[in-house]
C-alpha cells in the first residue's frame, strides 16, 4: 500500500556560487559580511540557503496532495525530497511504493536521443526484460501520439510534445506515487484531458498524486488536500476548498 | 495487497475516454502492464541523516544497485559514443582511423628520432599510448561524471554508481576501438600475449582501477570545478614521467624511483603480460598496492559525499 511520511524535514543548500565553489576559497576560507533571513552558515562557514525546514505531513492511499506557493516557497525541493532526489539533512522522508517522478522539464531524458531510446532508457532503469520494454514502447506510442517524431532527437520537439511524451513514459511504468511539478500543464486542453483520464485510473486505483501548481483552477480540479508552503515551511495544510480560500485572500 | 487485480481497477477508469490514446484497451497489453506491475516486492524508500556506518552501508548498497542496472549504464555509455559520431561517416571507426594515424605517424618518427628499431617500438608505443589514452580519459572525463549527468540525477533517483559504469564503459569501448589498430600492429610484428594468470588479473585489476578513478574523480569534480584543469595538467606532467613514449630500459639512472609513479606500474601489469614481456614481481606489488589505496579513497569519499553530489551538480 502507497503512503508517504513526512517528518520535520529540513533541506538547506550549500551556495558555491561562482568563485566560493573553488577550492581556492575553501582552502582560504575567507567569509564576512553579514548574513540574514533564510542564509545560513555552518560550522565550516559555507552559505546555506534554507529551502525547506521543519515540514511534516502524511500521505494515504487515494490522497492527491497539491503543493501551493510563491516562487521558492519550496515546492520543487518537496517534490524533489519525496522522490528521493535530495536526501534529508534533518528529518524523515518515508516512501512506500514505486515512485513515478515528473520534475525537470527534461526529464532526465536525452535531447540527442530519439523519443524511442529514452524510453528504452527508462524501461532499462526499471529493470524491465525485453518485451516489457516493447509494450511499454507500444504503450507510450499511443498515448504521446507522436507520430514519426518519436524516431526524432527529443531536442526537435516542441515543449507540448516533450510533455506528452514525459508523461506518458512516467505513467507507463504504473507508479503508486506520482510526483508531479507544474510545467507538465503545458500542453494543450485535448492533452489535459487525456492525461486526466490516464491519471484517473492510477490515482483511483488508491494510490498517491503529490502536485504543485501556481494555477488554482488546476488544484481543484485534481487535489484532495492542499499544503500551503512559504519561506521553505508549510503555513496551512487542509482540503483544497478550505487553503485554496485562505491562500486567494492573501495573494489577491 | 494483491496488485494483480491493478490492472482490473484501472481498466474501467481508463476505457471511459474513447480516444483512441486511451491505453490498456488490449488485453495482451494488460497483462504484460500487470507484469510490470508486480515486478519486485513494493520498494519502500526510508531516508534520513545518516549517522556512522550507514555511509558504507548505503554506499555499498548503491554500488550493488548500480551494477544491478549494469544494462543501463551500458547502454548510456555506448549511446554516448554513438551519439557523438552519429551523423559522421565513419562513425565510432572515427576513433579506430585517429589511433591509426597518430601510431603510424609518432612511431615512424620517434623510432627516426631515438633511433630505435621499429620492430621493437611501434607496438610498444602503440599500445602505451592507447593504455595512456584510457587512464587519461578516466581522470579527465571521471570529472564530469555527475556533474555531466545533472539533468538524469535531478529527474529520478537512482544509483550514483550508474553514472560512474557509464562513464568506465564509455572509457573502455573507446578504447577497444583503439584497439583494433593495436591488434593489427601486434600481428604484423608477431608479438602474442604470454598465456597464463598474468594478462587476465592484470586487465581486471585496471578496469577495476579505472571504475574506482571515475569515481574518485566524479565526486571530487561535482564538488570542486577547478578539478579538470588541475588534473590535466598533472596527468600532462605523468605522461612524460611514465615510461609511455620512451621505453623503461632506455634509463639506468633513476629506474628504483619509477615505482613512486603510479601509473607505471598499473600501466604494466597491463602492458607487460599483453606484450609477452616479464612483469616484475615488485611492479607487482606496486600495483596491488597502489590499486588498494585508490579503492580505498574513492569509496571513503564516495560513502562520505554520496547523498550532497544531488546537492552540489
Amino acid at each position: 500500500m502507497a503512503t508517504i511520511e513526512v517528518t520535520d524535514l529540513a533541506i538547506s543548500f550549500p551556495l558555491y556560487h561562482g568563485d566560493a565553489r573553488s577550492l581556492k576559497k575553501t582552502v582560504r576560507r575567507s567569509l564576512d559580511g553579514k548574513l540574514s533571513g533564510r542564509f545560513t552558515q555552518d560550522r565550516r562557514e559555507r552559505v546555506l540557503v534554507q529551502a525547506l525546514k521543519g515540514v511534516s505531513f502524511s500521505l494515504q492511499r487515494g490522497e492527491r496532495l497539491g503543493l501551493i506557493g510563491g516562487n521558492g516557497a519550496g515546492k520543487t525541493t518537496l517534490l524533489r525530497a519525496l522522490a528521493g532526489i535530495y536526501e534529508p539533512l534533518e528529518g524523515q522522508v518515508l516512501v512506500q511504493g514505486r515512485i513515478g517522478a515528473l520534475l525537470d522539464t527534461s526529464l532526465g531524458m536525452n535531447d540527442d536521443m530519439s523519443g524511442r531510446e529514452n524510453i528504452r532508457l527508462r524501461g532499462l532503469f526499471h529493470a524491465l526484460g525485453e518485451v516489457a520494454i516493447q509494450e511499454i514502447e507500444r504503450d507510450v506510442e499511443t498515448f504521446a501520439d507522436l507520430g514519426p517524431f518519436l524516431d526524432l532527437p527529443i531536442k526537435t520537439y516542441s515543449s507540448g510534445m516533450r510533455v506528452r511524451l514525459a508523461f506518458g513514459l512516467a505513467t507507463a511504468i504504473m507508479p503508486q506515487v506520482l510526483i508531479m511539478d507544474e510545467w507538465f500543464m503545458a500542453g494543450d486542453a485535448s492533452f489535459r484531458e487525456r492525461a486526466k483520464q490516464r491519471m484517473i485510473g492510477l490515482v483511483e486505483g488508491a494510490e498517491i498524486l503529490v502536485v504543485s501548481s501556481h494555477q488554482p483552477e488546476i488544484m481543484q480540479e485534481w487535489c484532495t488536500r492542499l499544503l500551503w508552503m512559504d519561506q521553505g515551511r508549510v503555513r496551512m495544510d487542509g482540503p483544497t476548498e478550505d487553503v485554496l480560500d485562505a491562500y486567494l485572500s492573501t495573494a489577491g | 495487497m494483491n496488485r494483480i487485480e491493478r490492472p482490473e481497477q484501472i481498466h474501467p477508469e481508463t476505457v471511459t475516454g474513447d480516444s483512441p490514446a486511451a491505453p490498456l484497451q488490449d488485453a495482451g497489453a494488460r497483462a504484460l502492464r500487470a507484469e510490470i506491475g508486480v515486478n519486485g516486492p513494493e520498494p519502500v524508500m526510508d531516508l534520513r541523516p545518516e549517522r556512522g556506518l550507514a555511509h558504507s552501508v548505503h554506499a555499498i548498497k548503491d554500488t550493488r544497485d548500480g551494477f544491478r542496472l549494469f544494462r543501463l549504464g551500458w547502454t548510456l555509455g555506448w549511446l554516448d559514443i554513438k551519439l557523438r559520431y552519429r551523423g559522421s561517416m565513419l562513425g565510432p571507426f572515427w576513433m579506430t582511423l585517429s589511433t591509426a594515424i597518430m601510431v603510424g605517424a609518432m612511431g615512424f618518427l620517434y623510432a627516426a628520432l631515438f633511433n630505435i628499431n621499429l620492430r621493437v617500438y611501434l607496438p610498444f608505443l602503440s599500445f602505451s599510448l592507447i593504455l595512456w589514452g584510457y587512464l587519461n580519459s578516466a581522470v579527465s572525463e571521471g570529472c564530469s561524471t555527475f556533474t555531466g549527468s545533472v539533468g538524469l540525477i535531478h529527474a529520478l533517483r537512482m544509483p550514483f554508481s550508474v553514472h560512474v559504469l557509464r562513464v568506465t564503459i564509455r572509457g573502455l569501448l573507446t578504447f577497444l576501438h583503439s584497439a583494433a589498430v593495436v591488434a593489427i600492429v601486434f600481428v604484423i610484428f608477431g608479438i602474442a600475449p604470454r598465456l597464463n594468470w598474468e594478462a587476465p588479473a592484470g586487465v581486471l585489476l585496471w578496469l577495476a582501477d579505472m571504475y574506482a578513478i571515475t569515481l574518485l574523480f566524479g565526486v571530487l569534480g561535482a564538488r570542486f570545478r577547478d578539478m579538470p584543469p588541475v588534473s590535466a595538467s598533472v596527468m600532462q606532467i605523468l605522461f612524460f614521467v611514465t615510461p609511455i613514449i620512451w621505453k623503461p630500459d632506455l634509463i639506468f639512472i633513476g629506474r628504483q624511483y619509477l615505482l613512486l609513479d603510479p601509473c607505471y606500474p598499473l600501466v604494466e601489469i597491463v602492458r607487460g603480460p599483453l606484450m609477452n614481456q616479464e612483469v616484475r614481481p615488485s611492479i607487482w606489488l606496486a600495483a596491488v598496492a597502489y590499486s588498494g589505496l585508490l579503492w580505498v579513497a574513492a569509496f571513503a569519499l564516495f560513502s562520505r559525499m554520496r547523498t550532497r553530489l544531488a546537492y552540489w551538480v
